[in-house]
């Protein structure tokens, strides 16, 4: 860890004022994710603004029917929140079924969002790797790789988006709502959030520096049965192999996975292939994947994951 | 004291404490954070200085530049130690202890390159990034696939050979109407135990003191000594609390031989830590194996021929993993062998973890038996059963075994477990979504007794104090220990007082190869044994038969309080055990069955263990309570093996890549079932003078094989390269409808 300044504030606006003053700054949230790579001087910043005062930490119901979510909602109160469980369930399930209670009780949504790489080369600081140091290569590419991204990869970078959380969000289309350093808000679709590798693996999300997630707004519930299946190597406390999210209504349904791309993935032209059966809806979804030798096995595991899920549903 | 003859009747049969489930006496110390653990000794050295060591980013080659100056000059900073300043070492020394820094090669990853010191921990660890290191890289062999056909004929570890034949295999083997011969591998393991290697080093003049974390204090003191080319007398360590240690702290690493020098070169005591990372690399493994089982058999099931060979790899000059070596023992069969084959790889040290030896060849063996049974239709305990034997198959009824109850251990397992229920026929089983399947597998480990000694003191309050430098790495020592003493000086448990981990003190057996209770419970019963003599005498009664209870010695009608015949300091006594030849006359081991019932997810082959029972004859059972956590936790690790635990090698730069505890999966609660334990009433009066022998590595020996045997019950699948992850079951799986 390098030395580093700290700062605590109590507002959105100060939060952005702050990182105008400090260039090399970043916000800390629950700081499971940071902190941890602050240790291995994967993050290193000058300044640290803590955020955790910030309030925005509660979830209210929006004029549209949906709910917005304050960035500083901790994951386990997300999880149990009685309208969330109720109308957006595969959101409740993705984030119980992801890290540890602890854990849980820390991390926020915003924080989560933002997590970062699992790929083991990503943490080893001896190794190259262009998430961590732009340029450097990808070890990852004909080493180890089983946990790794089949679709979505470049040349660049193969690690999967490790949240689960996300991936629900994705399926509900949350939108994520911002202020920007000077001040300025916006909002961004997640479907636009998370960006894919390329040859900038480092750069992961539309963020401009410095801008602060205020919340997560979800549009209005959307009925149906919700599931969210993460497959993974032990019973609890491991990241997804692959991941299954879906909220099937009628014969109309959406589905979004994890473990298998490098950003939440959802196709929406699979989902119309609901039709035709599993098989169809997982080979449209992974079209053009080029799993590694070691990671190939998610292919046929996603395809039978979500037919699984989706007898349940219709069971 | 010599125990060269059966144990007669002594105090210890009285089981008035020794036999029954007692609470760890320092169990509330470590529940509320005061025992103190090897970094915490704050008060020992309220100065101390923190070190930071810096590991090698290379598999193998050498530094060829290295620059500290930002380092050096980096706030706090005291020291930093690389092989341009490290004092001159000596030789290899006990405890596998090895030079650290001695030049600018680099014999693995991890291998340090620099040691840090400064005021602070952050300080350390921020400066020890500064340092600039250029390396040569040279191509390592790091493949154990690829260098099998280079492993050579290693020299013996300890009394276990390389090869062993006994009749005529091949012949036997060729000529067996029911013949199998397959191949099993089991990967790289790392310890994981929760406290990390850790040692806080403080100099007294020329006086080395060391609280580290270590199995073997007396090992590591002697081999502390021979590196740093002083007298054992005057290297003390200490471990007196040790949060696991799995075999990995039986050594002595960098932790413990880099913190001396720098606390010596700066007069200063100081302390560090290995990262958990680091721990992965820098310390020891468990070597990844290839084993080739062949078995012969009857088409009735009698095991004509059997042969077990091993293929593993160490860095040169290191040992092998014994995977071969319970095949000699567990079952009968004319024509017999074994082998160990040895590559020399250049990846991290491999040595004992966890049941050495047994723990892997069990997972191949037994799933071979498993195997065989179903070839000639048998079930497999008959199977056991039948191929049971009273005598070590390789001599004959002259060397009989001290006690085993195998059969009775499968017998017992199978109708408690509900063996009866299997089908037979894989994939018959469902449970909703999953394919249920029911396995089961023998478990031996070898009894191994060790020399040890203890003193024991009656003060003048009448409390006994119980001293040695045994060592309690979360087994309940410190417990068994005080129950031994309370039942042969006749006193509550209460009165007794148990120090240990000192090497100040005399000279134990240490924790290592379930020898640990067993030995230096003996130890305490031989220095007892002597005070009673003792106390007999100063009280005026015939040694023979005085009774002590209560906190009296009496005899006949006459009685005289403890206390009464301590001197105003206190009466000391010491004693030793020395076990004498009757291993080679009798065959020991401890032996068990494991029943394992799994689910394997019919989309997804994902593999949970839903009932995990163990039965178990390991001689007298000192402490039901401590005996159990001890096989439960064996048992977990058992779990670990079979389905996740496995040390990923990444062959381009020779190193394990999953070195960290989010990527190197053991079991976490929600992976454990319930599990239960079952003792068999046994006493071994050849084991010991306590009739017990090695308990905790039993847990662990053959789990592995009752949990594949049951995934195979369940889905029809053998893999035969564990850990059995999903993706190897997967394409065998049915097609989803
Ligand atoms: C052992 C372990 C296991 C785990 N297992 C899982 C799992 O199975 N599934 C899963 O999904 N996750 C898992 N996680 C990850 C966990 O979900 C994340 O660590 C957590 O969600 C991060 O939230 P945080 O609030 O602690 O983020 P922090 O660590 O505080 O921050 C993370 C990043 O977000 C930035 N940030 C935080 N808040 C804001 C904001 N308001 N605006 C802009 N930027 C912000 C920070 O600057 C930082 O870059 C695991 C983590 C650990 C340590
Ligand atoms: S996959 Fe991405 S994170 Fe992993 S080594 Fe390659 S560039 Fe780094």
């Amino acid at each position: 860890m390098k030395a580093f300044t700290y700062e605590r504030v109590a507002s959105p606006r100060a939060a952005a004022e702050a990182v105008r003053r400090n260039p090399g700054a970043k916000f800390i949230a629950g700081g499971t994710n940071l902190l941890d790579l602050m240790k291995l001087q994967i993050e290193v910043p000058t300044h640290l603004i803590d955020v955790n005062h910030v309030g925005l930490d509660t979830i209210e119901a929006t004029p549209e029917g949906g709910l917005r979510i304050g960035a500083l909602v901790r994951n386990t109160d997300l999880a149990a929140d009685r309208r969330v469980r109720r109308d957006y369930a595969v959101l409740s399930r993705a984030i119980v079924a992801g890290a540890s209670a602890q854990l849980r009780n820390r991390a926020t949504t915003a924080g989560n969002l933002l997590q970062r790489s699992r790929c083991s080369y990503f943490y080893d600081t001896t190794k190259p790797c262009n998430k961590r140091a732009p340029g450097s290569g990808c070890s990852a590419i004909g080493g180890f790789s089983r946990n790794l991204a089949v679709i979505g990869v470049s040349d660049a970078c193969i690690s999967q988006h490790p949240s689960d959380m996300s991936v629900a969000m994705r399926l509900l289309d949350a939108t994520i709502e911002t202020v920007m350093p000077d001040g300025a808000s916006r909002s961004i679709a997640i479907d636009g959030f998370h960006t894919l590798p390329g040859d900038t693996p480092h750069v992961e999300t539309v963020l401009q520096p410095g801008e602060f997630i205020t919340g997560v707004v979800l549009p209005k519930p959307l009925g149906g049965k919700h599931v969210y299946r993460k497959v993974r190597d032990r019973a609890s406390y491991a990241f997804a192999t692959v991941s299954v999210a879906a909220v099937i209504t009628g014969d109309r349904a959406r589905f979004a996975f994890g473990g298998v791309a490098t950003r939440p993935w959802r196709v929406t032209e699979a989902e119309t292939r609901y039709g035709d059966g599993a098989q169809a809806v997982a080979d449209t979804a992974l079209q053009g994947a080029t799993p590694t030798r070691e990671n190939a096995f998610k292919i046929p595991l996603l395809q039978r994951t979500l037919a699984a899920v989706i007898s349940d549903i219709k069971a | 004291m010599d125990f060269n003859e059966a144990a007669g009747t002594n105090p210890i049969d009285q089981t008035r404490v020794v036999g029954h489930a007692h609470d760890r006496v320092d169990g509330p110390l470590k529940v509320s954070g005061r025992a103190t653990y090897a970094y915490e000794f704050h008060n020992e050295a309220p100065d101390a200085a923190y070190g930071y060591m810096l590991g090698a980013g290379i598999g193998k080659g050498r530094i060829e530049a290295l620059d500290t100056a930002a380092a050096e000059a980096a706030p706090g900073v005291l020291l930093v130690l690389t092989h341009r300043n490290a004092p001159e070492q000596g030789k290899k020394g006990k405890g596998s202890a090895r030079a650290q820094m001695a030049s600018a090669e680099v014999r693995n990853f991890d291998d340090p390159v620099a040691f840090v010191v400064a005021e602070s921990f952050e300080q350390a660890r921020e400066a020890a990034h500064m340092i600039r290191v250029r390396y040569v890289t040279e191509p390592g062999r790091f493949d154990l696939v690829a260098e099998r056909g280079n492993a050579k004929k290693p020299e013996p570890k300890g009394s276990t050979l390389a090869d062993t034949a006994v009749g005529d295999f091949e012949a036997g083997f060729a000529a067996a109407p029911v013949q199998l011969d397959v191949t099993y591998t089991t990967p790289d393991q790392s310890h994981a135990m929760i406290e990390p290697h850790a040692t806080l080093a403080i100099w007294h003049c020329d006086r080395l003191t060391v609280y580290t974390s270590n199995q073997m204090p007396n090992w590591a003191q002697h081999g502390l000594a021979s590196i740093l080319q002083m007298e054992p007398t005057d290297v003390r360590v200490i471990s007196r609390y040790i949060g696991g240690g799995f075999g990995s702290k039986l050594f002595v690493y960098g932790d413990i031989i880099i913190t001396a020098m720098a606390a010596r070169k700066l007069q200063r005591p100081v302390k560090m830590a290995l990262t958990r990372p680091q721990i992965f690399n820098h310390t020891s493994h468990r070597p990844a194996t290839i084993q080739r089982l062949r078995i012969g058999a009857t088409p009735d099931g009698a095991i004509t021929a059997i042969g077990h060979e091993v293929w593993c790899g160490n860095q040169e000059g290191g040992t092998f993993e014994t995977a071969a070596n319970q095949t000699r023992l567990l079952y009968a069969g004319k024509h017999r062998m074994t082998s160990h084959r040895l590559a020399v790889l250049d990846l991290p040290v491999g040595n004992a973890m966890r049941a050495p030896g047994e723990a892997v060849g069990l997972m191949a063996l037994e799933c071979a038996v498993d195997e065989l049974a179903e070839r000639l239709r048998m079930d497999p305990i008959e199977l056991r059963v039948m191929n049971d034997t009273q005598f070590d198959p390789e001599t004959g009824p002259e060397r009989p075994f001290s006690s085993r109850k195998f059969v009775e251990c499968l017998r017992t397992g199978a109708d408690r477990f509900g063996w009866a229920k299997r089908n037979p026929k894989p994939g018959q089983m469902r449970d909703g979504h999953w394919l249920i399947g029911i396995g089961v597998a023998g478990a031996i480990r070898e009894n191994l007794t060790m020399k040890s000694a203890a003193r024991v003191t009656l003060d003048p309050q009448g409390q006994v104090i119980v001293e040695s430098s045994m060592t309690d790495i979360g087994t309940g020592t410190y417990t068994v220990h005080a129950q031994i003493a309370a039942e042969m000086m006749g006193v509550p448990m209460e009165r007794v007082i148990v120090h240990m981990g000192d090497t100040d003190m005399p000279e134990a057996a240490g924790s290592g190869g379930s020898w640990g209770a067993n030995s230096s419970g003996s130890g305490v019963y031989a220095a007892c044994d002597k005070l009673r003599r003792v106390l007999a005498q100063k009280a005026g009664f015939n040694a023979d038969d005085v009774v002590f209870a209560g906190g009296k010695l009496s005899q006949g009608n006459r009685s005289v309080t403890l206390e009464s015949l301590a001197d105003p300091q206190g009466l000391s006594v010491e004693a030793e055990i020395d076990f004498g030849d009757l291993t080679k006359r009798y065959a020991q081991a401890s032996f068990g069955a494991h029943f394992c019932e799994v689910g394997v997810d019919l989309a997804t082959a994902e593999v949970r263990v839903r009932r995990l029972m163990s039965v178990a004859a390991a001689g007298r059972i000192l402490n039901p309570k401590t005996a159990r956590s001890q096989c439960i936790g064996g048992m977990t690790m058992g779990i670990g093996a079979a389905l996740m635990e496995q040390c990923v090698v990444d062959t381009r730069h020779g190193y394990f890549v999953n070195h960290d505890l989010a990527e190197y999966h053991v079991p976490v609660h929600a992976d454990i079932p319930d599990m239960d334990v079952i003792f068999l009433e046994e006493l071994d009066d050849k084991s010991s003078p306590l009739k017990a022998k090695g308990i905790g590595e039993l847990g662990i020996c053959g789990v592995g094989a009752a949990v594949a045997n049951a995934v195979y019950n369940a889905c029809g699948v053998r893999i035969r390269d564990y850990p059995l992850t999903l993706d190897k079951i997967l394409p065998h799986l049915p097609p989803m409808v």
